[in-house]
């Protein structure tokens, strides 16, 4: 089967780079799957899973924030923070899960709320990619 | 002459004061380390952010965007990076000094710029002189991760998007090599000089869901890629620096040690000569 490259970077680093079958994920726009020889295209992503399969088998990648960019042989993801399931600290989502949900019951300003919305979104996908990874 | 437990007593403490220096040159030094393998990887995310932002913003003449555009300018943002602490040799004051001196050449009144100051340093100095902060962050890791300055690099390019400013500037110490830093200005935004370089080529992408939104994503998230640079370049650089000025001061601190030691050779033997001749003398007058 046909495989291209899949590499996740993050500005802390690489995070990831191998060979697999299918890409899928989550952009802004819907759920994109990728094959090889996709033609190249750019997309953001939004706070979710990326899902890689090889072999039957899914891994996945939780994703916060960044882009997707596809070649025919070739897919980067461009992320501000990316985790194998491996590399998630569950206690530290939890946490940030739990400031999260109390900041958004103690009903603050515009600015607030919206940063604590997109916390506790990152918190729930990393916990998610954690549990099911 | 200083008598013979003066000296005793300098020798001991510049011998401590050395290894104390010695200490945080070693410290410095595996910091350094730490820190260049912290921008060499860095170096894959930013190339290949900057390949496709080159890549929208050149291949498509209907690329438009706010950080695109040079608007006239009311207010004018600066990024200066300094380290928490001192003992770094010039590393600090050379870039304030650079700042200092843009400031006052570009401007007549505080209205007309503001400072987001990294680091405790720059933020003291800064305070001193009245001109005005807009946003500090101290306390910084030595290490930072990206999550780290996120938010003040978030809402730093928030700022420009919101019109409070209308151009930014970033300064901090390149890091050329462990003996060589040199401060350095560059223009954040709005992005003019995104040119790919040596004309390799361009892959023309499709857009999902279309240009203007990927640019609404990609833009901010480049610029605050682009302080996070600069911030990992500044802390290679201040570590460097401060490796440079305790090697220096280590140095100095041996140099004085001998040269304290030979003049408290010196004194002890003036003080047994002088024995002895009293010692010689008190017998003679005895005979």
């Amino acid at each position: 089967m046909k495989t291209l490259t899949v590499s996740v970077v993050t500005p802390d680093g690489p995070v990831l780079e191998d060979q697999y079958e299918m890409v899928s994920c989550k952009a802004e726009s819907g759920e994109l799957g990728i094959l090889p020889g996709h033609i190249p295209l750019v997309a953001p992503l939004t706070i979710s899973a990326v899902r890689l399969k090889k072999d039957n088998k899914t891994e996945k990648i939780a994703v916060s924030g960044g882009f997707l960019e596809v070649r025919p042989d070739k897919v980067t993801v461009l992320a501000q923070a990316a985790e194998k399931p491996s590399d998630i600290d569950v206690d530290r989502a939890r946490r940030a899960k739990e400031r999260a949900e109390r900041r958004l019951q103690a009903k603050q300003d515009d600015i607030d709320f919206k940063r604590a919305e997109l916390a506790l979104k990152r918190a729930l996908n990393r916990l998610d990619v954690a549990q099911n990874g | 002459m200083a008598s013979l437990r003066d000296i005793k007593g300098r020798i001991t403490s510049t011998k401590k004061t050395m290894q104390i220096t010695k200490a945080m040159e070693m410290v410095s030094a595996s910091k350094l380390n730490r820190a260049e393998q912290n921008a060499k990887s860095f170096v894959p995310y930013m190339e290949k952010m900057q390949e496709v932002v080159a890549s929208i913003a050149s291949g498509n003449t209907g690329a438009d965007h706010p950080m695109l555009k040079s608007r006239p300018v009311k207010k004018t943002g600066y990024i200066v990076i300094t380290a928490d602490r001192g003992l770094a040799g010039a590393y600090n004051s050379n870039v304030l000094r650079k700042v200092y001196s843009v400031i006052q050449e570009r401007h007549q009144s505080t209205d007309e710029y503001a400072v987001i100051v990294i680091g405790k340093v720059g933020r003291d100095f800064f305070k001193k002189r009245n001109i005005p902060i807009a946003k500090e962050i101290t306390g910084l890791a030595d290490q930072p991760a990206f999550a780290d300055i996120q938010a003040i690099a978030s809402e730093t390019v928030d700022m420009y998007a919101n019109e409070e400013v209308d151009e930014l500037y970033m300064y901090y110490n390149h890091y050329v090599s462990a003996i060589s830093q040199v401060v350095t200005e560059k223009k954040l935004l709005p992005l003019t000089d995104i040119n790919p370089d040596g004309g390799q080529k361009l892959t023309s992408y499709e857009y999902e869901p279309d240009e203007k939104e990927i640019l609404n994503v990609l833009l901010p998230q480049y610029a605050e890629s682009l302080i996070y640079g600069a911030l990992l370049d500044g802390k290679a650089s201040e570590h460097a620096a401060r490796m440079t000025a305790m090697k220096n001061a280590t140095d100095n601190a041996g140099e004085m040690i001998d040269s304290l030691t030979l003049s408290y050779n010196r004194a002890r033997q003036a003080s047994i000569t002088q024995e002895i001749s009293e010692i010689v003398s008190g017998a003679a007058a005895l005979e």
